[in-house]
């Protein structure tokens, strides 16, 4: 039962899997996020009160969402390379990071051009927008904190420690909106039971969700393999790979 | 206890202690931590007075009162329990409405109103189009008229 999951800590098979998974992924990500897209800007009707304005949702609501999942992936990784000693999962962590941070970077501009004209202003320190913002510095800390060693073992494992630390962050982002008074307003989809949004609205916004995840599991695919072939650089597999040009093995001249 | 037992317990315990702090920091922190306050909040002496604050609420149906020829408007603010006026004299943002949210920013005046030289609109979480909201409205349901209720 558990062959595939050690099968996934074996690099080569990684690096395999990951460069045939790639292409396939990125092109259904691209698909959803064009009907979603479509959907969006096009098919759903102006909101009673914001009119055309509130498409922006269609960004920022999946950004934001994906800034969130992919730190729980980030710091998942980290534990499991750090309690598993799987070296793998540390590069999963390494490579989620500048992706999570730019979907955090996305959702913080999207909402303050959202916020200029709906709300009055680009930016208030409440407690939702404060403790996103924190979550793009975790991330940028993260980056650093890898960047600031040469040896990759201690690289993994201390950053490792900020990841896991910061989870902290993700319930407070998530109930910030309900735990205190926040110019923010309060979850529109996550109230599964009744979403406060009509059905021809939500449903380019549920395939955004889609595309962007999948457009991540794409981006972190290629950046795994990178991560994969820098780490792996003496061992032999990866001569044997690089030596072999053929367009199966995902890599092109 | 095996090495990995013992990092699975490590790793926990690091999270639990996270945890607990930041719970025990934010408790501590839980007035800041709150954006505006209502008015019930400021008539019962939360907020200090000569010190600026956040004020928030719905804007009473019916009480925005422009001063001719300026900028100048006043509307009463009210958490359903408690109301107060607001003085405000600027550019009011998109979102601001009778019956919808908003949050303003300045101090209290000696006869109890709100000068405020900021206001915010607060959106709620309700998306729909036109055509449905007024059909709720044909129902009797006015999706915008939160104050509807409360003047009953």
């Amino acid at each position: 039962m558990w062959t595939w999951f050690h099968k996934l800590g074996s690099p080569p098979h990684l690096y395999r899997l990951a460069g045939r998974l790639a292409p396939w992924l990125l092109w259904i990500a691209i698909v959803l996020i064009a009907i979603g897209t479509y959907g969006g800007l096009v098919l759903a009707p102006p909101d009673y009160q914001q009119g055309d304005g509130f498409r922006i949702i269609y960004v920022h609501a999946p950004s934001a969402w994906m800034s969130m999942s992919i730190y729980a992936v980030m710091a998942t990784a980290s534990a499991i390379g750090l309690i598993w000693r799987m070296k793998l999962a540390f590069a999963v962590a390494a490579a989620s990071a500048p992706v999570g941070a730019s979907f955090t970077f996305l959702a913080l501009v999207t909402g303050a051009i959202w916020g200029q004209p709906m709300w009055g202003t680009w930016w208030v320190w409440d407690a939702r927008l404060t403790s996103e913002l924190i979550l793009l510095f975790v991330y940028f800390g993260y980056m650093g904190l890898r960047a600031a060693f040469t040896e990759v073992q201690k690289a993994d494992r201390t950053s490792a420690v900020l990841a896991i630390v910061g989870v902290v962050n993700l319930p407070i982002i998530h109930y910030s909106v309900v735990w205190w008074n926040t110019l923010h307003q309060a979850s529109t989809v996550t109230k599964l039971d009744n979403p406060s949004i009509s059905m021809n609205m939500l449903w380019p916004l549920l395939v955004m969700i889609i595309g962007f995840n999948l457009f991540y599991i794409a981006i972190l695919a290629t950046r795994v393999r990178s991560e994969v072939l820098g780490r792996e650089r003496n061992a032999r597999w990866v001569s044997e790979a690089l030596s072999d040009l053929s367009p199966e093995n995902g890599i092109t001249a | 206890m095996t090495p990995r037992r013992q990092r699975m317990v490590g790793t926990g315990l690091v999270m639990a202690g996270v945890a607990l702090a930041a719970v025990l920091a934010l408790r501590a922190f839980q007035e800041n931590l709150m954006f505006f306050y209502s008015p019930t909040d400021v008539i019962a002496g939360s907020a200090a007075e000569g010190t600026r604050f956040r004020l928030g609420g719905l804007v009473i149906d019916g009480s925005l009162r422009r001063e001719i020829g300026s900028l100048e408007v006043q509307f009463d603010v009210t958490d359903t329990e408690n109301t107060m006026t607001v003085v405000y004299a600027g550019v009011l943002p998109d979102l601001f409405r009778e019956g919808q949210g908003v949050i303003a920013n300045g101090y209290l005046l000696a006869d109890g109103k709100f000068q405020a030289d900021e206001v915010l609109a607060k959106h709620d979480e309700e998306y729909m189009s036109p055509e449905v909201a007024q059909m709720l409205e044909d129902r009797g349901h006015p999706v915008d008229g939160g104050t509807a209720a409360i003047e009953q």
